[in-house]
């Protein structure tokens, strides 16, 4: 019993490790006497690689997920007709203009990269969460194969994630994008002076010199809090749910290993959460665009008064 | 689940399909919307001129149909009230022409008359000389009783 337990525990462990490519620090494997750019082994290696490091599963399938969508709506933008639009152009119609619309909707201002990036999140963010709802074993089933096979791996080395959006790197730096965006657009939009106003002069403020001079670090400290939670509650909601969710993926594809009943009853089970999945990963990913816009439209505007 | 370089390459990742979408998706997708957007309310418009045109078409057509027909009318009625006027001054003609042909034979008969009573006269001086010359057998010095004579063509 010990023993099965252990292997659920690896198992577990085993789908959560990242294929890691990094700078490997000296002294951390046995006779490795200098730092060397490598594969990590297992999840010890990879932790102790540090920030020197890439996800190279999650790397590739952001970049993979992100090409698929950029070609997708190339091809349509390439054989765009004003015309009567047909098939594939009636999809990224209805989806562009749903974007436009949100944008529309919440962004009362004039620029031409909200919508778009508005756009590129919303699909790109699908398709990184979509990738939950692919079988949980078997595109590392066939990491597994390859590696093995085409690069002498051992089969325990092999490490493959395939939903980019439950790794927070991924989802913190695209919330730290649109963070840097917001900075940009307040210093731009209300100038420095104004963006420092903005953060120092609410939500407490007095008519009276001394007690305005006793709430401004007061309200510093508040309003940058508010401000620094912005991109970290966007980046951290989007992982949490996914990692949730896949989490769940997990605990049920380990019901295979219990005999035929509990091995159907999870694969009515997979079913029934995938389902369940699909409302959860377009939710997000509509989540993430609209929070978006709404942290763009704060950031331009000006007359704001809390 | 380390915080590590991935971080800084979805960053980068990000901004470029931001960047590689606006550029190369948003504009032309939504460009050509807009322009079927123009082209289905300008066609809405068009279909909307063009029924109020055919309305005040049909408008004038009716009000035309109108005029033409009181037109013909009045025609018709001025044919009338011309040809009646033409009845009459013919009549009136008619009568007056009657009328002056009926004097004209009048005087002619009255002229006759006077004409034959003149000869008749005249007969009737030479007549009865001749008679009494008959009749006293002797001739009469027509000097002498030309005063008796006249009186009595007088009468006639």
């Amino acid at each position: 019993m010990a023993g099965e337990t252990l292997t659920s525990a690896e198992y577990i462990h085993h789908h959560l490790t990242n294929l890691t490519f990094g700078k490997l620090p000296a002294h951390t494997r046995p006779g490795q006497d200098q730092a060397v750019w490598t594969m990590a082994h297992n999840s010890n290696e990879a932790g102790a690689m540090g920030f020197w490091a890439v996800h190279l599963d999650m790397m590739g399938w952001s970049l993979v997920l992100g090409l698929i969508f950029f070609a997708l709506f190339r091809t349509v933008a390439r054989n765009v007709t004003s015309g009567v639009p047909r098939g594939l152009q009636n999809f990224a119609e209805i989806i562009v203009d749903f974007v436009q619309d949100n944008v529309k909707n919440m962004f009362p201002y004039k620029n031409v990269m909200v919508a778009p990036m508005a756009l590129t999140i919303l699909v790109w963010v699908f398709l990184m969460n979509f990738m939950d709802l692919i079988a949980v074993d078997l595109l590392p089933w066939v990491a597994k194969l390859v590696g093995v096979h085409l690069m002498g791996a051992e089969p325990h080395q092999v490490f493959f994630k395939v939903v980019p959006s439950t790794d927070p790197n991924v989802t913190l730096g695209m919330a730290f994008d649109v963070f840097l965006l917001i900075l940009f657009y307040s210093v731009r939009e209300k100038g420095l002076g104004g963006f420092i106003g903005e953060l120092s002069l609410h939500p407490f403020s007095s008519k009276n010199i001394l007690l305005q001079i006793v709430f401004i670090p007061i309200n510093l400290v508040l309003e940058l809090v508010n401000l620094i939670a912005k991109p970290v509650s966007l980046g951290l909601r989007l992982f949490g749910n996914m990692y949730a969710g896949e989490m769940i993926f997990i605990l049920i594809a380990l019901m295979y290993s219990g005999g035929i009943v509990l091995g159907v009853f999870g694969g009515a089970l997979q079913i029934v959460w995938g389902f369940f999945h699909i409302l959860i990963i377009s939710l997000q990913a509509f989540i993430f665009m609209v929070l978006t816009i709404v942290y763009m439209a704060q950031a331009y505007d000006t007359g704001e008064s809390h | 689940m380390n915080f590590n370089l991935t971080f800084i390459g979805q960053m980068i990742a990000f901004a470029i399909f931001v960047w590689l979408t606006m550029r190369y998706v948003w504009a032309p997708i939504t460009k050509a919307m807009a322009e079927r957007q123009k082209q289905i309310a300008d066609g809405l418009s068009a279909a909307d001129r063009a029924a109020r045109d055919l309305e005040l078409a049909q408008e004038k057509a009716s009000q035309e149909l109108r005029t033409a027909k009181q037109q013909s009318a009045e025609i018709v009625e001025m044919a009338n009230k011309r040809s009646n006027q033409i009845i009459d001054e013919a009549k009136h003609q008619a009568r007056i022409e009657g009328e002056r042909l009926i004097a004209a034979a009048k005087s002619e008969i009255e002229q006759e008359r006077n004409r034959a009573k003149e000869a008749l006269r005249a007969e009737v001086a030479a007549l009865a000389i001749a008679g009494a010359e008959k009749i006293l057998e002797t001739s009469v010095d027509a000097k002498a009783h030309s005063d008796m004579l006249e009186k009595l063509a007088a009468k006639l």
